[in-house]
């Protein structure tokens, strides 16, 4: 039996090499994935391991020692001098690292600040020398090590991507204002966050605690150890000097290094599941072409298969030849997926980084388990794919070899399949209907409504040949108008084998539903954000802080003397407890608020507010049932110590108006002087401005009057929705691109399918030949039932991709107020010239094949 | 016209070889199938093709009827010369002044009855002559299968809607391909009556190629063929006559 199947698979391997390229493909995403997924593990781990070089204990300042109200520069915590001294008079510790670590983001050469919107990646550390006065984790490069309170060292790339050279002064913010320090020395560094597109800042040991600790005191330690001494006792001993858990904390670096291994495997390791769930979508796609292969081959085979039980093979023996010649396609076409899976992994992370996905360089990594899964998943699918035929094939009787050679297949009865993909669809409904109706539906539910799409969905591919008729006749009937006999013969080639067709517009529609439905979501999402973000905003430009440290209160005032502003509304919040929860109360100035946003009172009004007297959102006088006349008793500011807010202040308000609750103000509104003794800092969280009609490019003038640090973020109209609206639009990019692995497989699907009926109805190709069919009739013939194909996949993909989207808004839609389906008709007539686009591409080859046939040939074959 | 039309002398002939020469291979494996053949086939004639299996009676047919490429010689279909038409003008050719009845029925499986006799129409894009339709349906006796696909109708049914279809855009010529093959000889007994019948009572031109010679008696003439040259010919044939012929002609075959 292994003997025919090979020799099947190699007499076949013209009409195997679509259906082994679908495999290819899917496995070569999954080795691609796995392979891709140890080797950033892989090259994170060495990055991390590189940074804990030598540090055998890390102790950290647990940020509860300094006064409540400290500033950086006065912000004394638990590590200082003292301790460090200490640590290192320790026997067993070799060098001691106290270190200052901050954040700086810094302005470019040209005064554009860097990264400004990933403050967190933008780090700024003290220059640690140790006994040989060099720092080990910074190699100078050039130049110098900072050494006064003037100097600044900063990385290679940083200085590069600034356009700094040695010599130079740089503009930087910690927090709020532009300092200045002339560049002394450049480093290197592979820390990941700077990789990855931050910036490293190194200050001298003094200039850096005075930017973000206090003289003498540190954030962090690190200790070596000297040769031969047990990292845990080390450890435990350093602990011992600590003054308390809450203060400081002591860790192994042996501990560190498990605990950054896991946190990466744990973020590798998500990224690796959601790439495998498309490959698991691109995989499944290809299973339809697997399945529709072997259905044709062993209907093309049935003589030969009949004359095999004939002479004595038993049905599974039959059977098992179908899934032997399938395992071995398998396999073959999942060794070279597996080849083009590490092509795609090695080329991978230097795509990425061309991004700005800064992934640390590192060996590719092939573990025997990514190699192994990729054949088992190509193999496994494959058999699993050809099963069903193979069922078709045992029950083919003896008696056909007899037959004649014009026995018309016969046509089993879909009613089964249809009963089937009736309960099916009727089954999937209940499950996401029970979700669409729920008010604030959870994460369970989600996967209920997962659950019920996937049985709509799968009832859907069941019906699919039932559907296929009304579909095709009413597409045939345009195609017999436009292109006569051609389009009459495709109509009647796309409906001769209903379960054909269904099973190759099936693999388009798979990749087509998802596509659309998150569009629809996406966009409908996009819609509700962008409207919901401009909901009575009357300002054009947004001022704020890009690390949210605040703006100095002082910023309205100059903002509002800038020629073409016409008001600037300073804005600050707070937030407290009353007795019926959590407060949010914002402040502003009745008198320019009015101009930048339009709030809408239904009962008061804003010049009602003032100093004692506040709004109140509608929801929230709903929520606590508050009118005009209550009183709000709330305690503000203070700060959170284990969850509990200590030290606040107890104040009460009169509610005097309230209000419908919009982007600038959520729940309630006082006034500036109520409300910013209690904003972190004291600082105002944004200004609002209000442009002259006709002045524009107001921005660089604002910047300019606020000092232009690099930590002031100044946004025009345009650029405050877009923030909203946010990624929506790249990850949804980034979905077609892995989606569109699932069509590219679908295509390969309407290629085979085309191919292997050309190759079955080559006499009657022949015979269309002779009797005055010419070869662009073939060929519009062959393309136009490709294209009816591709667009009845498009048709249940679109359609249902909408449906689902629909029906399922309540979950997109649950977190955002005035979330609506919206459709957007463009990018879905885009899907449908697209899918006619693929008909026609898909059609290319078979159509040329049928096109060029023998007429003399193709008449007598048999 | 699309294509050149070539004004023979005198066209009395429907189609018209001469000097026909069909080579196939080159070097050792040259085979000659066709070696200079002359023949006429008359207008409103029945012509039966005979001759042992690799005569090259299929080959005369293919190359007269436009299917297969001519090595030299000139092969005419009423005053058309194929030999100077490009795939394209033959294809036309087939469809406007030819009709083809297989061996192998040859119908698509996807069109009725009636869809597939009126197919070569429907590719020039021309609607088919009802009355005469009608009345190669009558004909064929087919009237009341017109809606039924391939699979519906037996063998003999098929073929008759085969010979119907090569009858429907009236043809100069009609070609038959063994049209009896697969037929049992009732069926087929049947089939040849209707091809005669549509030569004498519709005033078509038939050339049959066949190795029957029962079939062969259904014919006004019948050319004999071996070795890629036409050997003899006989006119108003019985099946003992053309039996005959064969052995005689098979016996020199054999003595030469």
């Amino acid at each position: 039996m292994l003997r025919t199947a090979l020799r099947n698979v190699l007499a076949h391997k013209a009409r195997l090499v679509m259906t082994a390229l679908a495999v290819m493909l899917g496995v070569a995403f999954v080795s691609g994935t796995l392979v891709f997924g140890d080797t950033v593990a892989g090259a994170f781990r060495g990055a991390s391991a590189k940074n804990l070089d030598g540090v055998a204990v890390a102790v950290q300042d647990g940020g509860t020692t300094a006064a409540p109200e400290a500033k950086p520069g006065d912000f004394k915590t638990a590590l200082d001098d003292q301790l460090a001294q200490r640590i290192a008079a320790l026997p067993g510790a070799d060098s001691v690292r106290p270190t200052v670590n901050g954040r700086a983001t810094l302005a470019a050469k040209d005064g554009k600040p860097l990264n400004a919107d990933a403050d967190w990646q933008n780090l700024a550390v003290n220059y640690a020398p140790g006994k040989d006065g060099k720092d080990p984790l910074y190699p100078l490069a050039k130049g110098r090590a900072p050494a006064s309170s003037g100097e600044l060292a900063l990385d290679t790339k940083t200085a590069e991507k600034a356009g700094y050279r040695v010599g130079d002064t740089v503009r930087f913010a910690t927090d709020g204002p532009a300092l200045t320090k002339k560049l002394v020395g450049l480093v290197d560094t592979d820390d990941p966050r700077v990789t990855a597109g931050g910036t490293l800042a190194l200050f001298d040991t003094a200039t850096a605690q005075k930017l973000f600790t206090a003289p003498g005191y540190y954030d962090e330690i690190t200790v070596g150890a000297r040769p031969g001494t047990d990292q845990v006792k080390l450890t435990d001993e350093v602990r011992a000097l600590l003054p308390g858990e809450d203060a400081a904390t002591a860790t192994s670096g042996q501990a560190l290094a498990e605990q950054q291994s896991r946190e990466i495997a744990e973020s590798t390791g998500s990224l690796t599941k959601a790439l495998l769930v498309f490959a698991g979508i691109a995989l499944f796609v290809g299973a339809f072409i697997i399945a529709n292969t072997f259905t044709m081959l062993i209907a093309q085979r049935t003589k030969e298969i009949a004359l095999m039980r004939a002479v004595g093979a038993s049905r599974k023996q039959v059977v098992r030849s179908v899934l032997v010649e399938a395992a071995l396609l398998g396999l073959g076409a999942s060794a070279a997926g597996f080849a083009l899976g590490l092509g795609i992994a090695s080329v991978l992370p230097a795509l990425l980084n061309a991004g700005g996905a800064g992934l640390p360089d590192g060996p590719l990594i092939v573990s025997p388990s990514a190699f192994v899964w990729s054949l088992v998943v190509g193999v496994v699918v494959t058999v699993l794919a050809a099963w069903l035929p193979s069922r078709k094939a045992a029950r083919i009787a003896p008696v056909e070899a007899m037959s004649t050679v014009d026995a018309p297949p016969k046509t089993r009865s879909l009613v089964v399949r249809n009963v089937a993909g009736a309960l099916l669809v009727a089954g999937g409904m209940p499950f996401m209907l029970y979700v669409a109706g729920l008010d604030k539906p959870a994460e369970v539910d989600l996967l209920t409504a997962l659950f019920g799409a996937g049985l709509f969905l799968l009832g859907l591919i069941v019906l699919a040949p039932l559907l296929s008729r009304p579909f095709i006749a009413l597409a045939g009937r345009l195609t017999q108008r436009l292109y006569g006999v051609s389009g009459k013969l495709a109509k009647e080639n796309a409906l001769r084998n209903p379960r054909r067709t269904a099973a190759t517009a099936s693999a388009l529609m798979i990749g087509l539903c998802l596509i659309t439905g998150l569009t629809v979501a996406a966009q409908s999402a996009d819609r509700a954000v962008a409207a919901e973000a401009t909901t009575g905003l009357a300002a054009d430009y947004r001022i704020s802080n890009s690390a949210y440290r605040g703006i100095d209160r002082d910023a309205a005032g100059k903002v509002a003397e800038v020629p073409g502003v016409s008001a600037a509304a300073p804005l600050a919040s707070a937030t407290g407890e009353t007795r019926g929860g959590y407060l949010s109360l914002t402040g502003g100035d009745p008198a320019t608020l009015g101009k930048v946003t339009d709030l809408r009172f239904t009962q008061g009004a804003l010049a009602d507010v003032g100093p004692g007297k506040i709004a109140v959102s509608s929801e929230l006088a709903k929520e606590r049932g508050l009118r005009v006349g209550s009183q709000v008793e709330a305690g503000l500011g203070g700060r959170f110590v284990d969850g509990v807010r200590k030290g606040a202040t107890t104040k009460t308000f009169t509610v005097v108006g309230v209000f419908e609750k919009n982007r600038t103000v959520e729940q309630a509104l006082g006034t500036l002087g109520d409300v910013l003794p209690y904003a972190t800092d004291q600082k105002l969280d944004e200004v609002l401005v209000k442009a002259e009609s006709g002045a524009s490019g107001l921005d660089g003038k604002i910047r300019d009057a606020l000092g232009n640090s690099p930590l002031l973020k100044v946004q025009d109209r345009d650029q405050i929705v877009a923030s909203e609206v946010g990624a929506v639009g790249t990850v949804l990019n980034m979905m077609y691109g892995l989606l569109g692995m699932a069509v590219l497989i679908a295509v390969l699907g309407v290629v085979n399918t085309l191919a292997m009926s050309v190759f079955e109805r080559t006499r009657e190709i022949g015979m269309l030949r002779a009797i005055g069919l010419d070869r662009a009739g073939i060929r519009q013939m062959v393309r136009l039932e490709s294209v009816i194909i591709c667009l009845f996949g498009a048709a249940l993909g679109i359609g249902s991709g909408i449906f689902l989207a629909w029906l399922n808004s309540g979950i997109t839609g649950g977190t955002l107020p005035g979330y609506e389906t919206v459709l957007p008709w463009l990018r879905i007539g885009l899907f449908i010239v697209l899918a006619l686009v693929v008909g026609v591409l898909a059609a290319i080859w078979p159509a040329r094949r049928a096109a060029r046939m023998d007429v003399l040939g193709a008449i007598s074959a048999s | 016209m699309p294509y050149a039309a070539v004004h023979a002398p005198a066209a009395t002939a429907a189609a018209r070889a001469s000097g026909l020469t069909k080579v196939y291979g080159a070097g050792e494996t040259r085979v000659v199938a066709l070696d200079s053949v002359d023949v006429e086939f008359g207008r409103g004639r029945f012509t039966a093709i005979m001759g042992p299996s690799g005569s090259g009676k299929s080959t005369l047919m293919h190359c007269m009827a436009g299917l297969d490429a001519i090595t030299s010689g000139s092969a005419r279909i009423g005053d058309v010369e194929l030999t100077s038409l490009k795939d394209r003008e033959l294809t036309r050719l087939r469809r406007d002044k030819v009709g083809f009845v297989f061996q192998a029925f040859n119908l698509l499986p996807t069109l009725s009855a009636y869809e597939n006799m009126t197919l070569p129409m429907a590719i020039a894009g021309r609607s088919p002559d009802k009355a005469w339709v009608d009345r190669i349906v009558r004909t064929v006796g087919l009237a009341d299968r017109l809606a039924h696909r391939p699979a519906q109708l037996s063998g003999g049914q098929q073929q008759r809607v085969a010979v119907a279809r090569a009858l429907a855009s009236r043809p100069e010529i009609i070609f038959a391909d063994e049209p009896t093959g697969n037929l049992d000889s009732r069926t087929g007994a049947e089939i040849l009556g209707f091809l005669r019948e549509s030569v004498h009572a519709l005033e078509q031109t038939v050339v049959m190629v066949t190795h029957d010679p029962v079939a062969a008696a259904y014919a006004d003439r019948v050319v004999f063929l071996a070795d890629g040259r036409i050997v003899d010919e006989l006119h108003a044939p019985s099946a003992e006559s053309v039996l005959d012929r064969m052995r005689q002609f098979e016996g020199r075959v054999r003595t030469s």
